[in-house]
Formats: structure tokens, C-alpha cells, sequence
């Protein structure tokens, strides 16, 4: 029997990649290797509906486990992969055992950056990325009174807008002038630093955080530089992640920001794929090189991999989108801004209906949508087609997205 | 306990019983009904659990909300008059026996 394809990580990507690999036709072995004890299951939800009890576990079980069975996937679930040796073709687990591969797959993750000051080691400093995070997370919060949390991106909004939703004090400390200020606009920051106040969430801005103080080895609170003190029973960390690397790394396969692919998400081992939020890949909606955390990220890769790995050599060019959902408004985004020379926007904070549309050198490359659902999906299809619109034609109100998107569609078909 | 029928592309049917209350995605996931993907975990960010629900029953059904509106208008299978997204769809008892039609593809 041949050796296969050997997945290591069982989130979204690793998952994604031995389904599909089914669903293309791929007979050979398929071996499935996460560090995690559990079956994969969808992240978004750790930050969201879990916290608030609106999930449970097998809710968010991404599959029941007869689903790896059933499809001949050989699920290993709590074990470490420790090394790639490349010229024999085969994997290594921190207890021993070996696989060999055909194709390798590295869906290997990313993991909480974590808070170099003092007291980041106290009792209440919590990080959240993985269920078993996150049913600590769960726990804690249902006797804790006052919350601080680091960082005002999108896990620090969501778990703040949870905490507030139960009922608790919460307080969101950002080093930056803004919210959510890597990813969105500043009339987008606007909308939701006035979405968290009108609940009763304190954001502070600016915020340089100094240490953190407790008492008998149990937080207490968060001083800032300028020696404000934040009381706290809990505090959460949400500065962002670093990409696992060092398995790759150690194998010799070149790193950059994240493991190094090519636009087949090849590294430099032709036998070696990385894929989601590990990965640096170039982008052609970016125009770079990018790395990116997020589940359409994780989904598409997956299946341009699972493609070519079962003989249809694939070009990975899906467009990037992602989602946040704080109190009752998701905030959907199309493409990435990052670069953006132009800002426009239809709709309006006041009626919570609003779009931004973000351009570089003339050209359409995201849109940010609150309660303009269209306007979102319309744009995935405008930006993933290069359509030429202007600044003015996306402020106009009587220029019809769909209309637009339906052109290409006719074009193409 | 409801019934819903899942019928493929080729024309199979599967009769599950689903608890009130689950939504016709969850349940085809939970009993291995290829054809359902929920890349986004149900909440309308994709349009990988689309179906075509049976004439009989898409009266019956609570209309779709603008988010779901505008995510079947990316639905890998064009939509029809009848096009849902199941998990936008919770079983209830009046639905006993709702009958929902997978597409050809759904990336």
C-alpha cells in the first residue's frame, strides 16, 4: 500500500484538506495528525456563541467523529509531530511513532503572542485560541466581576462584547490610536467604539500597558504607563499570533513570515504543502506576500492543496474574506485594505446600515460591510473579477452592485 | 420526532429524524449527508449548505432574512425560487417530512 498523504493539525485546514481530498477522488491513505484531544471543531465560535452558552462542544464539532471512519481518514488526536525527516518521506511523533508520506501537508497553526511583562504569569491572565482555552475562559467568566482585556482586534472585541452580554464589567485596553486599526478603516473603529461604549464597555485607547498586579499569586488589575491602574479579577490577552514555523523549520524548509509557499502552496519541498494561518503565501488581491488567519484562508487553501494533490495542479487565487460579530452586529469585510490610498462609503453609522470601500492606484480592493449584506457578497465577486469602479460609482447609492456582478457572471458564462 | 428527507443530485434519498429545534444543516452533518459543507459554521458567511427545498414545504418556511437573501446570490449552484440556505432552516414539528434537494456542488 502506498504511503499517502500525511495532514499534521486538525483545525479548519487540516480538516478541510482530508475532506476534500475524498471529495476529489483520492484514494490512497489519508493520515490526519493534531496536537489537540479533540476531533477538529470551528474556532470562531470559541470567542462567541461557547462563551455565551449558545454552543456547546459537539455543536461545534467541525464533523461527528464516524465522519473520519466513514471516509477512511486515519484521525490521530492528541499527539505532537516532532519531526519531518525529508529524505526518508516520513513523520515523526514526540511519542515515537512514524508515518511516511507521499505529500505532506502543514496545517500546523499559529499560537497566542503572549504579554513580555510582569505579572503575566498570575492566576486570571488568560489567552484564548483553543476549546480547551476557551472552556477555561467559559468558566472563569461566570464568577468574575471585572474584566480587562488586552487588545482592542477582533478575539479582544468579541470576548469584551461576551463578558459585557453577561452582565460583567469590562474594560478594553488598545495600544494603538484605534480599534481593530490593522484591519479596517477609522470610521469602521468609530461605529464599534461607540457599539461597545452604548453597552456599557470602557475602551481605552493609546493604552500602554505596563504590568500587571495581583495579590497571592491571583490577578488584581492592569497598570498603564502613566500609572492608571485598572482593577481586574480577569484579565484577557488578545495581542494576535505567531505562526508554528519550527517544525518546517527545523526541516529546512524556508521560513518568512510564516512557512514559506509558492502560489501552489508548495515550500520549497515539492512534496511539502502549508496552508492556513501557518503559511505566507503570495496574494494576488494583496500584491504581496501575506499571511492570513482566517476560515475562508484555511478552507480555500485547503482545497486548492486536496486539488492538486489528487492530480488537478492548482493556482490558489480565492478572494480573502472574514467576519466578526460584537453585540448584535457582524461586520463582514471583502479583499484586503491593506495599502488602500482611497476611502468611500455608502449608508451611514447612524442607521447601522453601512459599507466602505477601500481603493489603491484607482482600483476597487475591499469593502467593509455592517448590515449591508449585499453589498458584501456583491463585492466578493467585483474585487475577485477586477471590475473597474470608480470612487464616485461606489458612494452612488444608484449604482447597482448587483447589476455589476451580474455582467460578469454573463460574461464568464 | 420531525422527519426530513435529504435528496441527492443523483436522486437518493435519506430519511433522518431530526429534534425540533436543530437546523436542517446541523442535522445533515451529524448523519454524514455528503452535499452539506458549512464552511462558515451557519452564519451566513458562505453559501456551502444551499438547497432546494421541496415546493410543498418553501411556503411553510420563515422567509429568509437580507443576509441570507444576499449569500444565495453566491451560491456555487445558481439559485432557484426554492433556494435556501439549511442552516437558516430549524425543524419544527409542522415540518415533519420536509423534503430538501441538494445542488450538483456547493464550492
Amino acid at each position: 500500500m502506498r504511503s499517502g498523504t500525511v495532514i499534521v493539525g486538525t483545525g479548519q485546514a487540516g480538516f478541510q484538506t482530508a475532506a476534500s481530498l475524498r471529495t476529489e477522488g483520492y484514494q490512497e491513505k489519508i493520515t490526519l495528525i493534531g496536537e489537540e484531544p479533540h476531533i477538529p471543531y470551528q474556532r470562531p465560535p470559541l470567542s462567541k456563541g461557547f462563551p455565551l452558552g449558545q454552543q456547546d462542544i459537539e455543536s461545534i464539532e467541525l464533523r461527528p467523529r464516524n465522519f473520519y471512519q466513514d471516509h477512511q481518514i486515519d484521525l490521530i488526536d492528541g499527539k505532537r509531530v516532532a519531526a519531518i525527516d525529508r529524505a526518508q518521506r516520513h513523520v515523526t511523533l514526540a511519542s515515537g511513532e512514524s508515518f511516511p508520506y507521499e505529500k505532506l501537508v502543514l496545517a500546523v497553526g499559529a499560537r497566542n503572542r503572549t504579554l513580555p511583562i510582569k505579572g503575566a504569569e498570575l492566576d486570571g491572565v488568560l489567552y484564548l485560541r483553543s476549546l480547551d482555552e476557551a472552556v477555561v475562559v467559559k468558566d472563569r467568566l461566570e464568577n468574575a466581576k471585572e474584566i480587562v482585556v488586552i487588545g482592542g482586534g477582533f478575539i479582544g472585541l468579541e470576548l469584551a462584547a461576551v463578558a459585557c452580554s453577561l452582565g460583567k464589567s469590562v474594560t478594553v485596553l488598545e495600544a494603538l490610536p484605534r480599534l481593530m486599526s490593522r484591519a479596517v478603516a477609522p470610521i469602521i473603529s468609530e461605529f464599534y467604539g461607540a457599539l461597545h461604549a452604548s453597552k456599557g464597555v470602557k475602551v481605552v485607547c493609546n493604552a500602554s500597558v505596563s504590568e500587571i498586579q495581583g495579590s497571592g499569586g491571583r490577578v488584581q488589575g492592569v497598570f498603564l504607563a502613566d500609572g492608571k491602574k485598572h482593577p481586574a479579577d480577569l484579565v484577557f490577552v488578545g495581542i494576535g499570533v505567531v505562526p508554528n514555523t519550527e517544525l518546517a523549520r527545523n526541516s529546512g524548509i524556508p521560513i518568512a513570515n510564516g512557512i514559506a509557499v509558492n502560489e501552489h502552496l508548495q515550500t520549497s519541498d515539492e512534496n511539502i504543502f502549508a496552508i492556513g494561518d501557518c503559511a505566507e503565501h503570495p496574494c494576488v488581491f494583496a500584491g504581496a506576500r501575506i499571511r492570513l488567519e482566517s476560515v475562508q484562508n484555511a478552507a480555500d487553501q485547503a482545497q486548492c492543496v486536496a486539488s492538486t494533490i489528487a492530480g488537478r495542479r492548482n493556482v490558489y487565487r480565492a478572494l480573502p474574506w472574514f467576519w466578526t460579530d460584537q453585540f448584535e452586529i457582524k461586520l463582514q469585510m471583502a479583499g484586503i485594505s491593506n495599502g488602500h490610498d482611497c476611502v468611500v462609503s455608502r449608508g451611514n453609522a447612524e442607521s447601522r446600515k453601512l459599507s466602505v470601500f477601500y481603493f489603491r492606484e484607482g482600483r476597487l480592493i475591499a469593502i467593509d460591510s455592517i448590515n449591508r449584506p449585499l453589498d458584501h457578497m456583491m463585492g466578493r465577486k467585483l474585487i475577485a473579477a477586477g471590475v473597474q469602479l470608480t470612487p464616485a460609482q461606489a458612494a452612488d447609492e444608484g449604482v447597482d452592485l448587483k447589476k455589476l456582478a451580474g455582467l460578469i457572471s454573463a460574461a464568464h458564462s | 420526532m420531525p422527519k426530513v428527507v435529504y435528496v441527492s443530485p443523483a436522486g437518493d434519498s435519506r430519511e433522518i429524524d431530526v429534534p425540533a429545534g436543530t437546523t436542517v444543516m446541523a442535522a445533515a452533518l451529524k448523519n454524514g449527508i455528503d452535499g452539506i459543507v458549512a464552511e462558515c459554521g451557519g452564519v451566513c458567511m458562505c453559501s456551502t449548505c444551499h438547497v432546494f427545498v421541496d415546493e410543498k414545504f418553501f411556503d411553510r418556511l420563515p422567509p429568509a432574512q437580507d443576509t441570507e437573501e444576499a449569500v444565495l446570490e453566491i451560491a456555487a449552484v445558481e439559485r432557484r425560487p426554492t433556494s435556501r440556505l439549511s442552516c437558516q432552516i430549524k425543524v419544527t414539528d409542522d415540518l415533519d417530512g420536509l423534503v430538501v434537494r441538494l445542488p450538483e456542488k456547493q464550492r
